[in-house]
C-alpha cells in the first residue's frame, strides 16, 4: 500500500513569550491512500496540532511532511494556500460555515479558487449537496439548518473540489448520537465509494469504530495501542 | 468580480450598522456636493467676467455718482471702443425684504453685455418704451411676472420728482444668461437711465458707474490710467479697473469662500474617517473566524486583503454616490427656496470627479488597517479563537 501522507520526526514547538511548549515530539506516521484514520487521545495531547500540520494550516518546527509525494513543510504561505485549495478538505467541530451565505454558496466557496465557470460552480455544488442529502436545503442559511445538517454542508464544502485528503477535527463533537451517526456514515461513504483518505480526530470511541484504523496520541507522541486492536 | 457576493454578504451582516454608516457617509457627501456648489458659484463670479470690460467708478465710494459729462471724455480716450453707464436704483417690490438687483442703464448697455441674452423683438420693444423694463428669467419666475405686466417698484432711495415713491415699469422683455455659470445675471431688472434721470427727485445728469469696452485687453492698464487722469484733482476722481478685479474685491469682502469650504469639508471628512474606520475595524474583528475559514479553504492573503478593502470602498462609495446624487437633486430646490437670491450651479463633472476620488481615498484609508489585520491573521490561532 502506498502512503499518501508520510510524516518523519515531526516536532512542533509553540513559543509563548519566554516559554516554549513542545506539543509534538518526533512523530513518525504513514497514512495509506484510501485509509480512514481515527486519531484519539486526551485533551491537550496535540491532536489538533498534528491535524493542522497534515492539512497545511501550520508549519512544523522540525521534521518533514510529504503528501502525495510533495513536501509541504517547506512551502511558503502563498504556495501552501494554493496547495490546500486543491489537495485537502477541512471539517471542523463547529462547522464554520459563513453565516451570511446559503448552503449552496457555502459549498461553492472552494470552487471560487478554481477556473470553473459560474454555471459549473453551481452545478458541482448542487451535486455535492445532493450527495450529502441536502439538495432541498440549498437556499437555506446556516441558522436555518440543524447542527447535523450544517455539518453535512461543511462536508460537502470539504470534498466539492475533489481533494484526495479530508481532515476532520472532532466532526461529531457537537452533535447528538443520531446526527453523529449520519455524519460518520457519510464520511465512511466518501472513504469507501469515493476513495477519500480521511484523518479524523475524535474523543468518541463509537465514532472511531467507523474508521479503518485508530491511533492514540499522548503528550505529543503516538503510543502503541495493543489494547485497542481487535 | 466573482467575489462580489462575499463583499455584499459582509456588508449585509449587520444591516443596522451598515445603514447608519451609509447614512453618515451620505450626509457628508451631501454636504460636500452643496458646499462645492457654493464654492463654484463664487469662483464663477471672478472667472467668467470678460477681461475686455472695465468699470469706472468713484475713487471714494461706489455710491458716489459721477457726472454724465464724463461720457464724451471717456469716449475719446484712445483704445476705448464703447462706453455704457448705469445707475443703481435699489427699488423693492411689494415688500422691502424682496431684494434683487435693479438698475438704470444706458441705451447701449445691453450691447456691451452679450452675456445677457434678450430676444431681438423684446430688445426692440425695450428700446422703444420709455418706461420699459427687462428682467432675468429667474426673477420673472420668482414673482410670476409676464411680458405686458406693469410692475410697481418702491424707490426707497430715489422717490420721484412729484414726491411719489412708486415707480411703474412696463415689462417688455425677459432675458437669460448666456452661460449657466452666470445664472446670477437672471436675477436682475434693468430699465432706462433716461427715465430714471428725468423722473427722480435728486440726481440730474449723473451716473453710478461707467462700463468701458476696450479694443485690446492687453492695453487695459494704460487705458485705465488715461481715464483716471481725466478727473484727476477734480471733485469726482475715478478708479478704473477690470470687471474681474472689481468683482474679486467684492467677493473678498465676504471672505475666502474656498478656504471656508475647505475647512468645513476637512472637519467633516476627518469625522467620517474615524466613524467608518471604527465600523470597518469592528466588522473585521467580528469576522475573524470567517476570514480564517476563507484562508483555510485556500484563499490567499492578497484576496483576503482585497475583499476587506473592497468592502470599505463599496461602503463609502455607495453612501457617497447617494449623497452626491441627493445634492444634485436638492440643489434646484435650494435655489427655488432661496427665491433666486443665490443661484448654485448643478453638481458638475468636476465635483463628481473630486467626490469619487475622495470616496476611493477614504475607502482605502479606512479599509487599510482592518484589511492588513485580515491578511496577517494566523489561521490556527483564529480557528482556536485565540
Ligand atoms: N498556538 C498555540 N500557542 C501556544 N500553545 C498552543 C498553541 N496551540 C496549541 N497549543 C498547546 O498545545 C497543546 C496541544 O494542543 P492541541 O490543540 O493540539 O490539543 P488537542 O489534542 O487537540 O486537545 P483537545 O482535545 O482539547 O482539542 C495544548 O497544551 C495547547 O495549549
Ligand atoms: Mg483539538
Amino acid at each position: 500500500m502506498t502512503a499518501l501522507v508520510e510524516i518523519r520526526k515531526l516536532s512542533k514547538t509553540y513559543v509563548r513569550g519566554k516559554q516554549k511548549v513542545e506539543v509534538l515530539h518526533g512523530v513518525d506516521l504513514d497514512i495509506a491512500a484510501g485509509d480512514f484514520l481515527a486519531l484519539m487521545g486526551p485533551s491537550g495531547s496535540g491532536k489538533t496540532t498534528l491535524l493542522n500540520l497534515i492539512g497545511g494550516l501550520d508549519t512544523p518546527s522540525a521534521g518533514s511532511i510529504t503528501v502525495g509525494g510533495q513536501r509541504i513543510d517547506q512551502l511558503g504561505s502563498g504556495a501552501l494556500a494554493r496547495w490546500r485549495a486543491s489537495h485537502v478538505g477541512f471539517v471542523f467541530q463547529f462547522y464554520n460555515l459563513l453565516p451570511m451565505l446559503s448552503a449552496q454558496k457555502n459549498v461553492e466557496l472552494p470552487l471560487l479558487l478554481t477556473r470553473l465557470s459560474a454555471a459549473q460552480r453551481r452545478k458541482n455544488a448542487a451535486i455535492a449537496l445532493q450527495l450529502v442529502g441536502l439538495q432541498d436545503r440549498a437556499t437555506h442559511k446556516p441558522t436555518e439548518l440543524s447542527g447535523g445538517q450544517q455539518q453535512r454542508v461543511a462536508i460537502a464544502r470539504a470534498f466539492v473540489s475533489d481533494p484526495a485528503l479530508l481532515v476532520c477535527d472532532e466532526p461529531t463533537g457537537d452533535l447528538d448520537r443520531q446526527s453523529a451517526e449520519e455524519v460518520l456514515t457519510l464520511l465512511r461513504r466518501l472513504n469507501r465509494e469515493h476513495g477519500k483518505t480521511i484523518v479524523m480526530v475524535t474523543h468518541d470511541p463509537k465514532a472511531a469504530e467507523h474508521a479503518t484504523h485508530t491511533l492514540h496520541l499522548d503528550k505529543g507522541e503516538l503510543v502503541e495501542t495493543a489494547a485497542m486492536a481487535h | 468580480m466573482k467575489y462580489l457576493h462575499l463583499v455584499w454578504a459582509a456588508l449585509l451582516r449587520r444591516k443596522t450598522r451598515t445603514a447608519f454608516t451609509l447614512l453618515s457617509v451620505l450626509a457628508a457627501f451631501l454636504l460636500f456636493g452643496m458646499l462645492d456648489a457654493v464654492r463654484t458659484a463664487f469662483d464663477a463670479g471672478t472667472n467668467a467676467a470678460g477681461a475686455d470690460r472695465m468699470i469706472v467708478s468713484s475713487r471714494f465710494s461706489i455710491i458716489q455718482p459721477l457726472p454724465y459729462s464724463l461720457l464724451s471724455q471717456i469716449e475719446t480716450v484712445p483704445g476705448v471702443k464703447a462706453v455704457a453707464y448705469a445707475n443703481w436704483f435699489g427699488g423693492t417690490y411689494q415688500d422691502p425684504k424682496n431684494f434683487f438687483p435693479n438698475f438704470a442703464i444706458s441705451p447701449n448697455y445691453l450691447d456691451l453685455y452679450p452675456d445677457i441674452v434678450l430676444p431681438p423683438a423684446e430688445r426692440k420693444a425695450f428700446d422703444a418704451t420709455r418706461t420699459g423694463a427687462v428682467v432675468g428669467a429667474t426673477l420673472a419666475k420668482r414673482f410670476g411676472w409676464k411680458i405686458g405686466d406693469r410692475i410697481p417698484l418702491i424707490g426707497s432711495i430715489f422717490p420721484k420728482r412729484d414726491g411719489d415713491s412708486t415707480w411703474t415699469f412696463d415689462l417688455v422683455g425677459i432675458f437669460k444668461a448666456r452661460d449657466a455659470r452666470e445664472a446670477g445675471l437672471e436675477q436682475q431688472m434693468l430699465f432706462h437711465w433716461k427715465y430714471f434721470d428725468e423722473a427722480n427727485a435728486y440726481y440730474r445728469n449723473q451716473v453710478g458707474w461707467y462700463i468701458v469696452k476696450v479694443a485690446d485687453p492687453a492695453q487695459s492698464d494704460r487705458i485705465a490710467q488715461a481715464i483716471d487722469r481725466l478727473s484727476q484733482n477734480s471733485d469726482h476722481e475715478t478708479r478704473t479697473e477690470t470687471e474681474q478685479a472689481f468683482q474679486l474685491a467684492f467677493a473678498k469682502q465676504i471672505g475666502d469662500i474656498g478656504l471656508i469650504v475647505g475647512g468645513i469639508m476637512a472637519a467633516v471628512f476627518f469625522t467620517l474617517l474615524l466613524l467608518t474606520g471604527n465600523t470597518m475595524a469592528q466588522a473585521v474583528r467580528e469576522r475573524v473566524p470567517e476570514l480564517a475559514v476563507l484562508k483555510t479553504l485556500g484563499f490567499s492573503n492578497r484576496v483576503v486583503l482585497l475583499l476587506v478593502l473592497a468592502e470599505s470602498v463599496l461602503l463609502v462609495a455607495l453612501g457617497g454616490v447617494l449623497g452626491l446624487g441627493l445634492a444634485a437633486l436638492l440643489l434646484p430646490a435650494v435655489n427655488a427656496a432661496a427665491g433666486g437670491q443665490i443661484v448654485l450651479p448643478p453638481v458638475g463633472l468636476a465635483t463628481w470627479t473630486l467626490g469619487i476620488a475622495l470616496m476611493l481615498l477614504i475607502g482605502l484609508v479606512v479599509g487599510a488597517l482592518p484589511a492588513l489585520r485580515g491578511m496577517r491573521l494566523n489561521i490556527v490561532d483564529a480557528l482556536a479563537g485565540r
